[in-house]
């Protein structure tokens, strides 16, 4: 789950000890003029989940009460990489006399939490990554051990920080000990920024914290940035299903992530186009029914393949849901099944019996006239 | 050691839950050593004919065990772990999905402290032909797995069993399947996988069937490239948008990294035959392994 800027400042960044710079978070153009009486000279800044915000217009700078409200007003509302402005960040304009980068995050590689530092910050992490490579320190840490000042030290040896070290190692033990405390997949701050009166303020901050963490982080997921989903998307997850719509008109009902994923692919090789992606393995693998109203109400569906392999799903059971389904249902569309592993037998039975389809032996064959079909 | 063997003892944890006796029972149906089981509640009983434990570490004082397979949620299942690797085992199959990552982490730790090499997490298991299984694969269907001589490493269990399936039809056998799982963070990876049946003598060529995210790929390709064996590999997620999590964690493209097209083109470079669909592996195997044979002859 990823958070906005403001919440995660306020609720991560904050209690951890990072300082950061004061600011008001507003719904309305009124009430940005009235934090901006309480500020004075701020940026006004799009709250939205998403690091493009600046080039697209949703930060701006305001030096009257006049402005903020004009500005806020400008902002709220905008559309950003497909998030609408709902809130807006007025927040003290910081005098800035240096930017660095401070992050931590997963390193997937060493299976440890990774610290990443950079004295210049500001841009892109990716882009200093690339032209300077020197520039970026990282260092892996031991959970056992957690993050020792002595290793904050080295990390930060030989770089010209301008007498900024101790504070920035107590931002980088605070950053640990937070990334940790909160599950946090990645917890960055760009910039980290050195102000003209030695202060050093978290200008900006990334937040996306793990979903599978969720049972323990309180109420803190309930402030989470809300997913770009579409409503069959929504009508999804509220039933507890993956639902992932896409713009083809072969629907696609199958078992697994690796398998529906494989589906979709062989779809796309024939000449098709997948209409969406819905996994119904694992638990879910007895939700046939809501599953299959979820792929026949994407209007561009034409056709369906359904194709399940049985492994830990028992197909027998999926297949049952789905005749169930489509008898109840009845739809105008062709469908074309697939039917391999667990309960097979009894499977392709139903379909044949009850739907008087014959299942393909070969998953490829399913899928090639199914994109026939929907031609 | 990652291939399962008939020799290897097995120790349940969760082996009273639903899915854990279930399971359970048809690995040992299949022929795999299941020795304990454990759940602090039922210490001291025996279930479906197994002693019941209530920690790895008491287990293993009476009944030693090699590999250990979690039946258990994923708010528990770093302690269990943990329990397993301190007792000793060697191996440990964690199907469990959805387990924090700074747990899985730990795990991580703990057992690179203990020499124990961890399996998953979220993996559907070991299947070894004609041997037995361990995790929630149908390693007793003998439609889907025979003995024989190809070895398949596999992030997904459902695509794996699809793959299998399509080698045993065309007549082609198993000397094992390694489900590694579908999480970003994984203890055995594509590349070890790939090691460990480039060493096992009875495996004479690799199906590896992969999948978009991350970097395991390249790293295994890296690997195929100093390998003498034939590979033939399929990657899954070529037509999935980026950005967007298909089902598994780790099967997410950002920016160019993880992409179908960096796989594909790590994996040619190393000699591995890359195909477009499942139907076309057991063909393509054919020909690479008969192009092997006569190399040697």
């Amino acid at each position: 789950m990823n958070f906005e800027e403001y919440a995660a400042k306020k609720e991560v960044l904050m209690p951890a000890g990072v300082p950061i710079p004061r600011g008001r978070l507003c719904k309305t153009a009124p009430e940005a003029a009235h934090a901006f009486d309480e500020i004075g000279p701020c940026v006004i800044k799009a709250q939205v989940p998403t690091g493009k915000r600046g080039k697209a217009g949703g930060i701006k700078s305001a030096d009257r009460a006049k402005d903020a409200e004009a500005r806020a007003a400008e902002i709220l509302g905008m559309s950003i990489d497909g998030h609408v402005v709902e809130t807006v960040l007025v927040e003290e304009r910081a005098e800035i006399a240096r930017e660095f980068y401070a992050a931590v995050l997963h390193d997937v590689a060493s299976r440890k939490p990774l610290v990443l530092f950079s004295a210049e910050g500001g841009m892109d992490i990716e882009e200093v990554t690339a032209t300077r490579p020197a520039a970026l320190r990282r260092l892996a840490v031991e959970l056992t051990q957690g993050l020792e000042p002595q290793a904050v030290r080295l990390l930060l040896r030989g770089l010209d920080l301008d007498g900024a070290e101790e504070k920035i190692a107590e931002i980088l033990q605070a950053l640990y000990r937070a990334a940790v405390t909160y599950d946090a997949e990645l917890l960055e701050i760009n910039p980290l920024a050195l102000l003209r009166d030695g202060r050093i303020v978290a200008l900006d901050c990334k937040l996306t914290l793990d979903d599978a963490a969720a049972f323990r982080l309180g109420d803190l997921p309930l402030l989470a940035a809300r997913e770009k989903q579409t409503e069959l998307e929504q009508l999804g997850s509220a039933n507890g299903l993956k639902f992932i719509q896409l713009d083809g008109n072969v629907g696609v009902l199958a078992n697994g992530a690796g398998l529906t994923m494989t589906t979709m692919d062989v779809i796309s090789h024939f000449g098709g186009r997948p209409a969406n992606f819905l996994e119904i393995g694992g638990e879910a693998y007895t939700k046939a029914e809501p599953a299959l109203k979820l792929v026949l109400s994407n209007p561009g569906v034409r056709s369906l393949v359904v194709n399940f392999c049985g492994a830990f799903a028992r197909t027998d059971v999926m297949a049952d849901g789905v005749v169930k389904a489509w008898q109840s249902l009845n739809p105008t569309i062709p469908v074309f099944f697939s039917i391999h592993g667990t309960g097979e037998e009894e499977a392709v039975n139903l379909v044949r019996d009850r739907l008087g389809i014959e299942p393909y032996a070969l998953m490829e064959d399913a899928v090639k006239a199914a994109v026939e079909a929907a031609r | 050691m990652i291939i399962y063997r008939k020799t290897h003892r097995v120790l349940v944890q969760g082996i009273t839950g639903k899915q854990g006796t279930f399971w359970s029972e048809k690995m040992m149906a299949c022929g795999t050593r299941i020795v304990a089981g454990v759940n602090p509640k039922r210490a001291g009983q025996t279930h479906i004919g197994v002693p019941v434990f209530a920690s790895a570490q008491q287990a293993m004082e009476r009944e030693p065990f090699d590999i250990a397979v979690m039946f258990i949620p994923p708010a528990m299942a770093k302690d269990a772990a943990r329990d397993a690797i301190e007792a000793g085992a060697r191996m440990i199959v964690i199907l469990t999905e959805h387990i924090p990552a700074f747990d899985v982490m730990a795990i991580h730790e703990a057992a690179n402290e203990h020499g124990a090499r961890i399996v998953g997490p979220n993996t559907a298991g070991l299947v070894t032909p004609g041997e037995g299984f361990v995790g929630i694969m149908p390693g007793h269907n003998t439609n889907i797995f025979q003995p024989g001589d190809v070895g398949v490493i596999s992030r997904s269990g459902s695509l794996g069993t699809l793959v299998c399936l399509n080698l045993t039809r065309a007549g082609i056998g198993q000397s094992a399947f390694l489900g590694i799982g579908g999480d970003p963070m994984i203890g055995t990876t594509t590349r070890d996988a790939l090691e460990a049946l480039d060493r096992d003598p009875r495996t004479r060529a690799i199906v590896m069937v992969g999948e978009i995210g991350g970097s395991m790929e390249e790293q295994a390709a890296a690997y195929a490239a100093t390998m003498q064996r034939p590979v033939v590999a399929f990657i899954a997620g070529r037509s999935s948008p980026p950005g967007k999590k298909m089902g598994h964690a780790g099967a997410i493209v950002t920016g160019n990294a993880g992409s179908y097209a960096s796989k594909r083109a790590a994996l040619e470079a190393a000699g591995v035959t890359v195909v477009d669909t499942p139907s076309e592996i057991p063909t393509v195997l054919r020909r690479r392994m008969a192009a092997e044979v006569a190399a040697a002859e």
